[in-house]
Parts: C-alpha cells; structure tokens; sequence
C-alpha cells in the first residue's frame, strides 16, 4: 500500500528521468513537475500563491512602470559563463533596467522538448534562481509546454520582466546629442566566442567566458551619479556595431569611434581572426553602451570602473551631426571606415 | 595569437605612406590590381585607400572564390539535395549566393533540402561517418589554397572506404585568372585606365610559389608583387610595386617572404597532382569560358566524384540583368557604377556574387565605404 501512495505521488526522477509528453499535458505529471522542480528553487511570495497569475503591488506615484521581454533559445544551452537559464534572467533585466528602472519581477515561460533531461533542466532552474536573486528580481509567474522530440532544441526560455523608473529620469535610444561621449563597461565578443568555442563542429580550447551578467547594479550607480545620461543600450545580438547603428538611427545623428579605443580581449581577438570574425559584430550578454554628454564622461567612466562589471570601461568615440547617420571609425590602421549593421549572419570567411 | 597586431602598426604605416608619396610621381596615375578578396577586405577593412596618395588607385580583382562560380554550378548544388537528396556540406560563404530563379542555398535549406555549414572538410567527412545511410556531398570551391584540403578527403575518404562520401569539384586555378585578364586587357582601349600591375595572391601563393607568376610577367609585361592579407602587406606590396614601375622594371616579387617560397608548398602540391588533373575548360562567373582553369578529380578516384556519380542537368542560369559583377570582376567597373549597387543589390539581398562574400568587392563597399563615392575617394568621415 504505501508502494502503491508513493507512486501515486510520482516523486520527480530527476537523476535519471527525461521530459515527456505528459509534462505539458496539464494534469498530474504536469503538476509534480512545477513542484518538485521550479517551486522548490524559484519561490517567493507571489509564485507560492500558486495562481495563473501574480497580483503584483502599484508602483509609488513618482514611478512608472517598464515592461520588457526577451526569448532564449541558445545552442549550446551550457556554455562557459553561464548557461540558458542565467540568460534568460540577465537578458531580459537588461532590456529593464536599460530604461534607468529598477526591474523587480520576471515571469518564465519554458518550452521543453520531449527526451529533455530532468537533470539539466534542473540545473537550468538552479541557475536561474540564482541569477534572479543575484539580480534582486523575483520569478513571480510561469508557464511550462512540452512539444515532440524533434520539435524543439531542448530547451527555449521566454522571460518578461517589469520594473519601475522614477518619472523624470529620460533615457533612450532616441536621445544621442552631437558632441555626446560614447561609453562601453568592458571587452566586446566575450559571449559570442565562448558560444562559438562549444559549438559541436566547431570546438577550440579556450579559457572565454561569457560576459553574461545582470547590469541593473551597474546601471543604478550610474543613473544615481550621472543624472544626465541620454542613452542605455545593451549590445547583445549584432553586437557594438548593430547596436551603434540602431543608435544612430533612432537619434538621427553620426557615431565616430576609435578602434584603439575598444576594449578587446586578446584571445578574442585571436578566436575573430582564425573564425574570420569581427568582433564588432559577436554578441555580448553583459556589456552596455552609455551616451551621455562629453563633460560627463570622466565621472561616468569613474562609477563604471568601480563596479566589478565595469572595470575595463572605456570611451571609445563621439556623437556627431550626419545626415547620413553612418558609424564610422578610425581603424587600429590609421585609416577610416564605415561600420556597417550587420547584414546576415556573420557567416566564417574560407581564405 | 602572435603576428595580429604587429601588421597592422600605424606608425608602420605612416612611414610606408610618405615612402609612397616620395615614390610617385605627380601628373600620372597608377593602377593596381589587387588579385585577392583577402586584399579587398584588407583595403576596406583598415582603410588603406586612405593613407595613399591620390593618384594611387586599387582595381579589385576577381580573387574571390564565392564570387567567381557561375550560377550553374549553384544551380548543380542545389540540385544534388533537392533532387538527390544529399547532405550537401560547404562553406559558408557559398550559402547566400544568388542562384537560377533567385533560389540560393539557404533558400533551398529553409524549403527543406539538407545543407550544412561546415568549417573544413574533416567536418563533411564526419558527417559522412555519422550518417551512412545518407549520401553526402562536399560542395569544394575555391583556389589552389582550398584544394589541399579538398585532397586531403579525398584520398582519406578512399583510404576508409567511406562510400557515401564524393565531391563536387568547383575548384579553380590563378595563375589562369591573370592571364585572362592581362589578355582582354589589350581589348581596353584607354591608356590611363590599364593596369600597371598586380599585388599577387598570398594564400595561394604559399601553395603553389612565386614561380608560376614568372610566365605571365615575361610575357605581359606587367610586375606582380606577391602580398600578404594584412594592410602593412598590402602597403609595402603596393611601393614595391611602385617602385618596379617608375623603374620600368617586371617582375616577380615576394613581399609576404615569411611564407612564400618560389616553390610553394611541395607536399601540398603532390597530395593535389595524386587527386585532381586539369579540366579542359571551366566557366568563371565574370570571366567567362576559360581553358584549362580548373581542377577535376583523377578517375582514380571517380568513386568519390560527384559529378560522376549523380546525373546533374545542364543549368542555363544567367545572371541578373544590369548586375555588373562581370566587368567589376575583371576591374572594368567599379561597384558605384553598377545601377543595382545598393538599390535592389544589397548584402540583405544580392543580387550578384560580389555583393554576397565579405571578399567581393560590392560587399566591400557598402560595408566599409558606401557614402565615400567616386575613387573610393577621400571623402572620409572618420
């Protein structure tokens, strides 16, 4: 008899046992799922309510509300530095907090493929609520689907996250001015080639970890000691040199960089040259670019180099007035030259 | 990684730009044929135009493999995974090139045949191991510096006895190249728009040696300095160039000695002899019909020949009307003058070879230089 509760119970095989379709399916399976694995490491308050939905408090009225969301379906989903899970917290509180908010809540929904180890998904989860704690945001609801083996590639996470930012802090991409400074936390490329270093065809020894990382610390030491900044952005997919143009794009005005002046890790550097890279173009998941005005720069780039996401930040170029809205920079070479969006996908060069 | 930053010195660079501005003379131009995409890149890349006197000019040449396939041979491609079903493995770059019918690669990829990105040919040849119920085909293009490689397969997968493995043998030869170019360049009736001689391939060059050059300046008359890919390279190339012209001077030079030998790589060189003999004639895209331009595989090792063991139609693609990759191609037209530049022909969305790899040199200008204009001029912003 007690055999018989105990299976009744269907205590969760995590050691050993795979995602199957009955994990979606809605009923108990579904149910020993959310609570043996994403209850037990996600909880707090508002998931322990265990409603569709978290009812969440208004914001103070000096505040508005920011919404953003972000999906993650990295390939390999354990990667140097971090894994799919860690990303999906730090992506998506980026997008929040480069608003200047304070993001305080994520939801998750996850899109397991049938054959899908408990294991690893338990381990994702772990990362997670980690990260969400770290970052000092509460997973407050979620969602869990299962599709057919050969449907999906293991694992992809959606998050959305809402934050608050006070009425009178005016941060965007629209905001670039001539004459700004134009900022960076760190080394660019970092994610993008240690993804690459673990990608099955293409695996190179490398000691690269992903810059994957939540700013909002960051973010809040810059927004209190430099009120003024006009933008935030973070150079995720595309990289510096997307981002840049989108940038341009959105203030209608030029961007002149300095290719000495960008932070670039030797071994990534090395990793673009044989990949037949550049690195302008590989992704980050913890880097950011701040636009704020040139007298700034100094005390921006002081706060920066305080915090440990900032240490190697730099002013790697100016704002100024083109019709074209072109980024351009002066090369390592001496010479000029356009940067480009990305166009495709940066795809390896043979000779 | 040593050797990146040390060829790409500024202050290098400052000191071979006033020796090449103490080396030209005023009241003529200079012509340059740069062979290599890997030199386009370098150019564009670092801005190399920039730091060279006016009257300096880099005409882009057809050395870049992507660039040079005809659509045919694409056309073939795509049929051996649509029609024969195959793992067809290639190199990136080959995904996006404009085929028949404004099918590509990728295209075919996203309608469901089985193309994948490889980085070497060890990766198609796993491929092949992992998957033996599966033919899987090696899409081999490229100059003397892929073929190696190619070979390499070739006689492994021989040596396993790996029989669902072949080759589609696109591979094509330089030294043909510049011949053809220096030939319909006594069909160019301007003087001041002739070529005054070439910056020599570098990868290739370290396969096959400064030697095979030695013919086509004896008998064109046009010098040729062997470069290496990295702008230094491309700088101190170009005043050896300068030099041998305001000389009178053609030869064979070999800047990028840290490689190069006259005789190139002999073991490189036997592993190809063993596997691939010439073919009678090839198509270039730009170049049109050449003799003897190209490799095929030896019947020794037909078993592994695609073209052999698939029946492949006879595809009649031409390319889009108004695309000027063929005049660009062999340095008649800059990217600026073709109509489709940058109006439908973009690299979201090309519409001929030289607008697909990085290496081409419509890629080259719109990613580095669009706004520049005229002589890729010096109207710099940066």
């Amino acid at each position: 008899m007690n055999q018989i509760t105990k299976r009744f119970q269907n205590k969760l095989n995590i050691a050993s046992g795979r995602v199957d379709m009955t994990h979606g399916a809605g009923g108990r399976a579904m149910n020993d799922l959310i609570e043996q694995l994403f209850h037990k490491h996600l909880h707090n308050d508002y998931l322990d309510q265990k409603n569709d939905q978290a009812i969440l408090p208004a914001p103070a009225a000096h505040e508005r509300l920011v919404i953003s969301t972000d999906s993650h379906v990295v390939s390999p989903v354990f990667f140097p530095g971090g894994d799919i899970g860690s990303l999906s917290v730090h992506g998506t509180v980026n997008d929040v907090a480069m608003s200047g908010a304070r993001p305080l809540y994520l939801s998750a929904g996850f899109i397991l493929e049938e054959g899908f180890p408990l294991a690893d998904l338990e381990k994702i989860v772990i990362s997670m609520a980690k990260a969400a704690r770290d970052a000092g945001v509460a997973i407050v609801t979620g969602d869990t689907k299962v599709v057919e083996k050969g449907k999906g590639d293991g694992v992809f996470i959606s998050t959305t996250g809402v934050g608050v930012v006070p009425n009178d802090l005016d941060i965007s991409g629209a905001n670039a001015k001539a004459g700004d400074a134009v900022l960076v936390n760190g080394t660019i490329g970092d994610h993008g080639v240690a993804i690459m270093s673990h990608r099955e065809n293409l695996a190179f020894e490398t000691e690269i970890v992903s810059d994957s990382a939540a700013l909002n610390g960051l973010i809040a030491d810059m927004v209190a000691a430099v009120p003024d900044i006009h933008v935030l952005r973070d150079p995720t997919r595309g990289g510096l040199a997307s981002t840049l143009n989108e940038i341009a794009q959105q203030s209608q005005v030029g961007i002149k960089l300095r290719e000495d002046d960008i932070p670039v890790r030797a071994d990534v550097q090395a990793a673009c040259e044989f990949l037949g890279l550049d690195a302008l173009y590989v992704a980050n998941e913890g880097k950011v670019i701040v636009i704020c005005p040139q007298e700034q720069a100094d005390a921006a780039l002081k706060v920066m180099r305080a915090h440990p996401l900032g240490k190697e930040a730099a002013q790697i170029g100016v704002v100024h007035d083109d019709k074209d809205h072109f980024v351009t920079m002066e090369t390592v070479f001496g010479g000029g030259r356009i940067v480009d969006w990305l166009n495709g996908e940066q795809l390896p060069r043979i000779c | 990684m040593k050797y990146v930053n040390e060829f790409r010195q500024k202050d290098l660079a400052r000191t071979i730009a006033q020796n090449i501005a103490a080396e030209v003379r005023p009241g003529r131009d200079y012509h340059i044929m740069e062979f290599c995409g890997g030199h386009t890149h370098a150019i564009f890349r670092y801005g190399v135009q920039d730091l060279m006197p006016d009257n300096v000019h880099f005409v882009h040449g057809p050395g870049c493999p992507v660039c040079v396939l005809p659509i045919p041979r694409i056309d073939n491609a795509i049929e051996l995974c649509e029609k024969h079903n195959v793992i067809l493995c290639t190199y990136g770059d080959m995904m996006r090139v404009p085929a028949s019918k404004k099918k590509s690669l990728i295209k075919a990829k996203a309608e469901g045949a089985d193309v994948r990105m490889v980085y070497s040919t060890q990766d198609a040849l796993e491929i092949a191991r992992k998957n033996p119920d599966r033919e899987v085909v090696f899409f081999a293009i490229g100059f003397e510096t892929t073929t190696p490689p190619t070979a390499l397969a070739l006689r492994q997968a021989k040596k396993e006895g790996l029989m669902n493995f072949s080759v589609f043998c696109n591979h094509v030869l330089t030294p043909s190249a510049i011949g053809h170019i220096l030939d319909s360049e006594d069909a160019v009736a301007d003087p001041a728009v002739k070529l005054d001689g070439f910056l020599g391939p570098s990868h290739v060059s370290s396969v096959i040696g400064s030697q095979p050059y030695e013919a086509a300046v004896a008998k064109y008359k046009k010098p040729v300095v062997i470069a290496g890919f990295e702008p230094l390279d491309v700088m101190q190339a170009s005043l050896m160039l300068i030099r041998q012209i305001n000389d009178g001077r053609c030869e064979v030079e070999n800047e990028y000695n840290r490689v190069v030998t006259r005789e190139g790589n002999l073991k490189a060189q036997k592993l190809v002899a063993e596997t691939f003999e010439l073919r009678d004639g090839f198509e270039w895209r730009g170049l049109g019909w050449m003799e003897k331009s190209a490799l095929k595989i030896k019947p020794a090792f037909a078993d592994w020949d695609a073209e052999r063991r698939f029946e492949l139609s006879e595809s009649k693609g031409k390319d889009v009307k108004g695309c000027a990759c063929p005049e660009i191609l062999r340095g008649l037209k800059k990217p600026l003058d073709c109509k489709l530049f940058g109006t439908i022909c973009t690299p979201e969305n090309p519409q001929g070879s030289c607008m697909v790899s990085s290496e081409g040199s419509c890629a080259a200008y719109w990613s580095y230089g669009r706004f520049r204009g005229g002589d890729e001029g010096k109207e710099t912003a940066a």
